[in-house]
This record gives structure tokens, C-alpha cells and sequence, in this order.
């Protein structure tokens, strides 16, 4: 007896060397795979940030700018139709001419006129509109500069190239570094990068349609979803009976979840826009669209949510008398609500990242306008990146990147949200 | 427990009987047949009468034409191993199998005159009238106030907010638990400890005035000192309520009941006075049990 007792304890010991290694090897893939992971989610991050963040940021060019009362109101009675008709692209131009005088060819005021954005004579009719008192006054005013000239001086375009090889060309520059020295030129926050809608001219564009369209969207998402989604899984988890039928909808569900999101794009395109002649591009569609969507979601966390509620508390309430819809508003309904609110908003972060079906309604066409309803024609916020990444110019690499930290600190807050609302509302039986 | 005897086998296995037979002679006479509820089934005054309850789980039979009933003011025990339906039968006689699809019951149940699974009875009111308490505390996770206010509350016992703040206290005090929370009425009521929450889960079911109350082993999660505090408010009760129990230990039985009730396999084996059953079984799966043969 205490030979082979001896004998196991030897066998044992002899193989514990290759155990610890096996043990440690395994521990060393864990923690490989989660390096291997955290460091492609930091380069994602460092390539986002590192070319995104100068997109929130804007040049601008100072220039004095001569508010001519011939030009602007030549009768002199303010009428706010004669002033916001007034010609302020003039204005700009004569500015340029009086700061460059030496600049006589036609070809070389053409360019020297396109280192201001063509949207500064918008900015200095909002001016004139808002104060009419500075006409007459000459003063100097920033201006926002064409997008080349933007990359230029935020160094995205090397100088030291052959002319040929580069959009701004010798002159251009020349001009520019008059510019700089006497301190006329400076990068600064960008406000309407937020509030404007999309444009054709980078130093334009915006994300605040976009982000209005998101908004709207999900809006339309979450009411719909919200309440079909648990009026679904209170049924399904609560009343319906227990067999085939019961199993088939549990089925269709769990699949419905695995469908390609594009395929409820066609479906809303068909159904939705063909059928029922909604409008395209807007909110409305893409709301039901991402219902759809989102639904087996919502619907699966939902029943998750009721099944975790312990059957001990429905007793409980049946004991004491409570009707089943009464056991079921007062007691599992309260208790299952945070994780169905849980499940509600990762259904809806992932609605706010979803761009495929939304091609499929018209969600990707060029709005300059924000929108101000779900009727509205509108883009998201993914479809915005997608529609940038697309464009040619320079400067909407830089506003792609912005977009898209934009989009990720929105999910990014949803996800917490998530996180604080289930830690919140934890329940201990 | 042994397992001197085999409990599956023994219900009309004749041969084992037999090989038991000699130290049968010395003990009891009676067989392990089972040829019917040994013993009276009828209370003196009855508040609940079951006949003939059969129960089914799909194909499985739970519980076989069982009759019993259920005394004014007496307390009940309902004994046996694990599995002999005495749980099943508990509820039965407040329709909380209803909540399990598969179950089927049949046969006839009696509240005060009504059959309970008429198809006109409500459960609703018969569960105000029939309270339960549970094997585990399973308070709301909510005040302690609320806990015993939810009942009243929606069956609108009560009109006014210091009326329901005087029911609270009168139901805590029957529940002897008044002084212990009474300045903490806004706490949860899952804060307090097991023999506590039973207590609060007790209060509840009694807040609404019920007739009957059904206890499913409600100490077979407490400590012996909230076991005997539990066992105490029990005998309080018994003046104004009746209580049938359904318990693992047979000591506890003994403590609190008048009547036991003795399930084996889904049969009701023999009932009587606890005094009898416990001094002088006349069925042997009773005495097996009782004397810790198996259980």
C-alpha cells in the first residue's frame, strides 16, 4: 500500500515539469492574443486621431475688408432683400486686390482670388445682415481660406515638391508666406465643421447634418423598436405557450438576427419607399429600416432580461393575489429593465454604425441642407464617412478622420451609458 | 438515510414485504401495500376538502386520487420523501400549478363550498384567500413597507394612506417582526436576515386576510433559532387562520401541527391526528419513514 502510494506521488512529481509548462504556455497565448488585439485597436486609434484631429481645426486669413456703401446698399435704406442680394464675393476680391496691388494678369487674380473660400462672401453677408452698422467702416476680418491653402499651411502639403507635382503652385505660395509674415494667417477651432451641412468645398463641409440625421434616425429607430421589442419578448417569455409554433418564432428571431444588414435595405426599399411611396433619403425610412434591423437584438437581450428574473418574485406576487399582468408590470417588468435598456442601447449603438441598408434607401445622396424633420432628406453619420472618404480632395482626408471620432466617441458614450445603467440597477436576490 | 428499503419498489412488491416480514411481526403488522388512505381524511370542520386529486407533469402522474381535508383553525402537516407530491398537492389548493404549462389536475377542490378549478373561479380571489408562503424568503425587492403594502394595495383593501400605514403596523405586529423594523420601514425588506425575510414574506401573505395559508418547508433555508420563531408565529396564527405545512423534518411536524399527513409515490398514505402518527403508525411506509428508515 504505501509502495504504490510512494509510487503515484514519483509519477506525479516526474510529470509536473511538462504541467507547469503546458500551463504557462497557455497563459502566455491568453495574453498574447489580448497584446496582439490591444495593439490593433491602438493603431486604428493612432491613425484615426493623428490624421483627424486637424480636421476640427480651420485656417484663416486676415484681410481688411473695405464695407462699401456702393457696393452693398447703394440707395442707403438698409432694405435686408437688397443686402443679402449685395455682391460680398466683390468685396473679397477687392480686398485681395488692395493687400496684393503688384498682381495685375487676369490669370494671376484668378488664383490669387482662390486662396479665400468661396463661402467667405456668405460669412461677411451673415456679418452685414446681423450689424448693418458696418457699412461705410473699413476693418480687418478672418476669413476662412480655400481648402489647398488650408492643407498648405497645416504642413499636409510639402512645399519643397517640383511645382508641377503639388495643386498650389510657386506664386500661390509666395503670396501666402507675404501673408504669414505679417501675421495674416491662422489655424484656429473650427465651430461649423459641427453645424454645417455637407459641401462640395472641404473648407465647408460640415457633419451637422449628418449628426441631425443620426439623431433623427435613431430617434424613429428607438421609438419603434423599443416598445415592439419588449411587448415581443413579454409575450414570447410570458404568455405564449411552449410548442411548435412557440419554437418556430424563437427560430425565426435568432435568425433574423444573423441577416445581412443590407438585405433590410433592399427590404426597405421595396416595402417601404416602392410600396408604401415614402420619401427617400429620409429619417423616417432609414428608422424603420434600422428597426427591423435591431429588433432581434433588443428582442433576444429583452428575454434574457425576463428569463434572469427569478421565478421565486412572480411566485411571490401570484401568492398574494396579483393578476399575471399585474405580477408583470409591478414586478418582472421594473426588474428586467435595466438589462433590457442595456440591450436597447447596443442596439442602437450598432443602428448609429450601421451605413449599408441606409445606401439602399437614398441615405447616401449629396444634402447640403441640415435637416429639420424625418421627413427631411438626410445622411448619417457613417454614410457622411463613407461619402468623404470617397471625395478626391486633400482636405477631406482630414474631415473623414474627424467624422469618424465623431461617430466613435457617440458610440463610445453609448456603450457607457450601458455600462453605467446595468451597474446602477444591478439587483442581488 | 439507508436505503434498507428500495422507496420506488415497494408499493405492491409483495416479495419485499415478505422478506421483511419477520421483524415486521414485532413492529407493525400492516403490509407496504397500499390499498387506500389509512386513517379519517374528513376534518371536524372543514375549510378546504380535496377529492379525488389526481395530478399529471405531460405523461407523468404527480399525484394519485388523493382526498384530504383541511381543518379551521388547525394546522396541517403534509410529510414524506422527496418527490411524493406533497409539495404538488400544496399547490394545488391555491392553483399555483397553474403557472406550470404541462400541469393537469384533476378531480375536485372546495373552498368554503366552491369548487376552485371551476372554470368560473377566478384565481385572483382565490389567492386572496388562499395565501402562500414559500420555501425560500422571497421578499420584494422593494420597502419593507411596500412589501406588506403591495397585497392590500391591489386588491384595494384599504382607502386611505394611514389606514394602509395602520395595517402595515398590525400585520408586522401579528408577524412579530414590528419591533424589529419598525424604524426601517423604507428599507428593502432583501436586507433583513432569512428568518426576518421569512417572517416579512409570512406578513405579507397574512396582510391581505386570507383564510387558508400555505407554507411549502418554510424553514428549510432558516437556522434552528429563526426556525423556532417561525414555528412560534405559526401557533399564534393557528387562532385565526389555518395553515396547512408542507416540511422535510418530521420533528417540525411534530412541534406544530394537530394533523399529519403522510404522501408516499403520489399517494396519500394515512393521515390523523400527529399525535397518532407519531406514536402509533398504523400503515409501514409510515413507520418506515418516521423512524428514519428512508426519507
Amino acid at each position: 500500500m504505501n509502495d504504490s502510494a510512494g509510487k503515484t506521488v514519483d509519477l506525479v512529481k516526474a510529470g509536473l515539469h511538462r504541467r507547469h509548462r503546458r500551463e504557462r504556455r497557455f497563459r502566455l497565448l491568453g495574453l498574447g492574443a489580448i497584446v496582439i488585439g490591444l495593439s490593433l485597436v491602438g493603431m486604428l486609434f493612432t491613425d484615426i486621431v493623428s490624421k483627424g484631429y486637424t480636421g476640427f481645426f480651420q485656417t484663416g486669413i486676415r484681410l481688411q475688408i473695405d464695407f462699401d456703401p456702393q457696393r452693398l446698399d447703394p440707395e442707403g435704406n438698409r432694405d435686408p432683400a437688397v443686402l443679402s442680394a449685395a455682391d460680398y464675393a466683390g468685396l473679397v476680391k477687392q480686398a485681395l486686390r488692395t493687400a496684393f496691388p503688384d498682381v495685375k494678369s487676369r490669370r494671376d487674380k484668378r488664383a490669387l482670388y482662390r486662396i479665400i473660400s468661396s463661402g467667405a462672401a456668405l460669412e461677411l453677408r451673415a456679418m452685414v445682415l446681423s450689424d448693418p452698422g458696418l457699412i461705410g467702416t473699413s476693418r480687418p476680418v478672418w476669413l476662412t481660406a480655400d481648402d489647398d491653402i488650408d492643407m498648405l499651411v497645416k504642413g499636409h502639403v510639402d512645399r519643397t515638391l517640383p511645382e508641377t507635382s503639388r495643386r498650389v503652385k510657386d506664386k500661390v505660395i509666395g503670396w501666402l508666406e507675404r501673408l504669414e509674415r505679417e501675421g495674416a494667417v491662422t489655424t484656429r477651432f473650427n465651430p461649423p465643421f459641427f453645424t454645417h451641412g455637407d459641401s462640395r468645398e472641404p473648407e465647408q463641409a460640415g457633419i451637422g447634418g449628418a449628426v441631425m440625421g443620426s439623431l433623427y434616425t435613431i430617434l424613429v429607430t428607438f421609438l419603434l423598436s423599443f416598445p415592439l421589442a419588449v411587448a415581443t419578448a413579454v409575450y414570447l417569455e410570458e404568455y405564449a405557450p411552449v410548442n411548435r409554433w412557440s419554437d418556430l418564432i424563437e427560430v425565426n428571431i435568432n435568425n433574423l438576427a444573423a441577416v445581412p444588414s443590407i438585405v433590410f435595405g433592399l427590404l426597405g426599399l421595396a416595402v417601404f419607399i416602392n410600396f408604401f411611396s415614402l420619401p427617400r433619403s429620409a429619417p423616417l425610412v432609414g428608422g424603420l429600416v434600422l428597426t427591423l434591423m435591431t429588433l432581434p437584438t433588443i428582442i433576444i437581450a429583452s428575454r434574457a432580461a425576463l428569463k434572469s428574473v427569478p421565478p421565486s418574485i412572480r411566485e411571490a406576487a401570484l401568492g398574494v393575489g396579483a393578476s399575471k399582468l399585474q405580477t408583470i408590470t409591478h414586478h418582472v417588468l421594473p426588474l428586467a429593465m435595466p438589462g433590457m435598456l442595456t440591450g436597447t442601447i447596443i442596439g442602437m449603438a450598432q443602428a448609429l454604425g450601421e451605413s449599408a441598408p441606409l445606401l439602399m434607401i437614398g441615405m447616401v445622396a449629396f444634402i447640403v441642407d441640415v435637416p429639420q424633420g424625418v421627413l427631411d432628406p438626410a445622411t448619417v453619420l457613417p454614410v457622411q464617412v463613407y461619402l468623404w472618404a470617397d471625395s478626391p480632395e486633400r482636405a477631406f482626408v482630414e474631415r473623414t478622420s474627424a467624422a469618424i471620432m465623431v461617430l466613435l466617441a457617440f458610440l463610445t458614450t453609448m456603450n457607457l451609458l450601458a455600462v453605467i445603467l446595468r451597474r446602477r440597477f444591478e439587483r442581488r436576490w | 438515510m439507508n436505503t434498507t428499503v428500495d422507496a420506488a419498489a415497494v408499493i405492491g412488491a409483495a416479495p419485499v414485504a415478505e422478506a421483511r416480514n419477520e421483524e415486521a411481526e414485532t413492529v407493525n403488522p400492516a403490509v407496504y401495500e397500499f390499498t387506500g388512505t389509512v386513517g379519517d381524511i374528513t376534518a371536524a370542520q372543514p375549510r378546504m376538502t380535496a377529492r379525488n386529486v389526481d395530478v399529471w407533469y405531460g405523461d407523468k402522474q404527480a399525484i394519485f386520487d388523493v382526498g384530504l381535508d383541511i381543518g379551521q383553525n388547525e394546522i396541517i402537516a403534509m410529510i414524506g420523501p422527496s418527490g411524493c407530491g406533497k409539495s404538488t398537492f400544496l399547490r394545488c389548493l391555491n392553483r399555483m400549478n397553474d403557472t406550470i404549462d404541462i400541469c393537469r389536475v384533476s378531480g375536485e377542490i372546495r373552498l368554503g363550498g366552491e369548487d376552485i378549478y371551476d372554470r368560473r373561479m377566478d384565481v385572483v380571489p382565490l389567492r386572496a384567500q388562499v395565501g402562500m408562503v414559500f420555501q425560500k424568503p422571497n421578499p420584494f425587492p422593494k420597502s419593507i413597507y411596500d412589501n406588506i403594502a403591495y397585497g392590500p394595495r391591489i386588491h384595494g383593501l384599504v382607502g386611505s394612506k394611514s389606514e394602509l400605514d395602520d395595517l402595515v403596523e398590525s400585520t408586522l405586529r401579528k408577524a412579530g417582526l414590528w419591533d424589529e423594523v419598525k424604524d426601517r420601514l423604507e428599507q428593502p425588506g432583501t436586507g433583513l436576515s432569512g428568518g426576518q425575510q421569512q417572517r416579512l414574506c409570512i406578513a405579507r401573505a397574512i396582510a391581505v386576510s386570507p383564510e387558508v395559508i400555505l407554507m411549502d418547508e418554510p424553514c428549510s433555508a432558516l437556522d434552528p433559532i429563526a426556525t423556532a420563531r417561525v414555528e412560534e408565529l405559526m401557533e399564534e396564527l393557528r387562532e385565526n387562520y389555518t395553515i396547512a405545512i408542507v416540511t422535510h423534518s418530521m420533528q417540525q411536524a411534530a412541534r406544530v401541527s394537530q394533523r399529519t399527513a403522510y404522501f408516499h409515490l403520489g399517494r396519500l398514505i394515512e393521515v390523523g391526528n400527529t399525535d397518532d402518527i407519531f406514536t402509533q403508525p398504523r400503515h409501514r411506509l409510515t413507520e418506515d419513514y418516521i423512524t428514519g428508515r428512508f426519507g
